[in-house]
């Protein structure tokens, strides 16, 4: 299941040119971009792993796309995601984030029935990935590890 | 097979019109302010036109169709204190920007204290946000002599030179960077570390002004904050020119803005003294006695 996450998630993947372009466009708006991965794409976990610092006081794509990449080498088969947070008075907030990279199989969530008090059910979503130990979920270090 | 030579016998045939291309890359204008507003220097502004031109040329090759790699922009600015090299490395970064070769044409000004860290693993990440925030335009390092220190081999300095030649290799059409400092060291430095010398293209020296350039040069700065110098001040200032460069801490064009700034301020102190009613004209001169109170005149 395709996971449709942030900004431009219903779109077909950005390429890396394209990647640059939003870039561009946070940096010209005066937002610090940063990267961060996770091998947990519950929709409810806002808490990410960070690559590095958000960066400062950038003039040009050319910096954030070296770490995007770096990030993309030491995190194969996870989920990484950039963020343009604007630190103006008032907003102070992330105004934009899309996902760059993704794991090439996503199992996708199941849905988990608890029975409370009475005849109550609780639902809860609950990502097959996170079935197996983290840094094993996705791809083939996932298939090694179920030999 | 035979698409190919085709192609570029078509080639072939057409012309470009190099002053045509000048006037769409609106590089006439930076060039011009050079010539305008920098005293001297003709060999620096000599080297500036030629890789003006160079760069044009190479436009126009690759309009039609030529081969033209990323030329190597990296330079280095050597010359003696206060002889206008970061001054001509943010004109630098404005030409190279309405050439196209830099996409944002700011200039990163650092030192060694801003790339080096303070201990192990502090380096890389410094080294490598100062490059971050440089890419798409120029990074100046000032006395990068100090970059490599021979003495002491555990310094991190080496590793700064070595993120630094990485860059300037692999990521040549994102980042232009000019190393300057001191003729003599700067020679030293890149005999320690030859990597640097085969990736610099453009070596430029920088020449002293001599007392006539610094005369104007003290006129310009002058004229800049809207001062100007009355003819014996003038006089007096040709003087003081002569006798500030046989002193030891000498520094050209700096020397000459920290002497206005000096004879700004025994400005202000005569106009007081003198009973405080001054005129518009009054505010404006520096008069010879402003100048020939330095401690230079003493001796």
């Amino acid at each position: 299941m395709r996971i449709t996450q942030g900004a431009f998630s219903f779109l077909p993947d950005l390429d890396d040119k394209q990647i640059a372009a939003q870039v561009e466009y946070c940096l010209r708006q005066g937002w610090a971009v940063g990267v961060e991965f996770t091998d947990d794409p519950h929709p409810r976990n806002t808490y990410w792993e960070m690559w590095g610092m958000p960066m400062f006081d950038l003039h040009d794509a050319a910096g954030v796309m070296e770490e995007v990449k770096a990030c993309r080498k030491a995190n194969p088969e996870t989920y990484v995601r950039v963020n343009g947070f604007d630190s103006t008075r008032g907003w102070e907030a992330v105004r934009l984030s899309f996902l760059v990279q993704r794991p090439s199989a996503e199992p996708g969530f199941r849905l988990e029935r608890q029975e409370a008090e009475g005849r109550t059910i609780r639902y809860t979503l609950q990502a097959y990935g996170l079935d197996r130990p983290a840094g094993r979920r996705y791809g083939d270090q996932a298939l090694r590890s179920e030999r | 097979m035979i698409a190919e030579p085709a192609a570029a016998f078509d080639g072939a045939g057409e012309v470009v019109d190099l002053k045509t291309l000048q006037a769409e890359t609106d590089i006439a204008a930076p060039i011009a302010e050079l010539e305008r507003d920098l005293i001297g220097l003709a060999p620096v502004k000599q080297r500036i036109r030629e890789i003006a031109a160079f760069l044009l040329v190479a436009r126009a090759r690759e309009r039609l169709g030529l081969a033209s790699g990323a030329p190597t922009l990296h330079m280095s600015f050597t010359g003696n204190p206060g002889t206008g090299k970061t001054t001509v490395a943010l004109r630098m970064a404005s030409i190279l920007h309405r050439l196209g070769y830099v996409r944002k044409g700011h200039l990163v000004s650092v030192t060694r204290d801003d790339l080096v860290g303070q201990y192990i693993g502090h380096t890389a990440p410094k080294t490598k946000e100062v490059l971050k925030r440089a890419m798409g335009g120029v990074l100046f390092i000032d006395e990068a002599y100090y970059l490599h220190r021979p003495e002491n081999e555990k310094d991190y300095g080496q590793e700064a030179i070595e993120i630094l030649l990485q860059v300037m290799e692999n990521q040549r059409e994102d980042i232009v960077v000019i190393l300057a400092g001191y003729r003599e060291r700067m020679e030293s430095f890149f005999g320690s570390n030859p990597g640097f010398r085969s990736r610099i293209a453009h070596h430029i020296d920088f020449p002293d002004y001599d007392d006539g350039e610094l005369l104007a040069i003290a006129e310009t700065i002058a004229a800049e904050s809207e001062y100007k110098l009355s003819p014996a001040a003038r006089a007096a200032m040709a003087d003081y020119v002569a006798r500030r460069r046989q002193r030891p801490s000498f520094a050209n064009a700096r020397s000459i803005r920290n002497a206005i700034d000096r004879a700004r301020l025994r400005q202000a102190m005569r106009l007081f003294n003198e009973g405080g009613v001054v005129d518009r004209d009054g505010l404006m001169t520096i008069e010879a006695a402003d100048i020939t109170k330095s401690r230079i005149f003493a001796t």
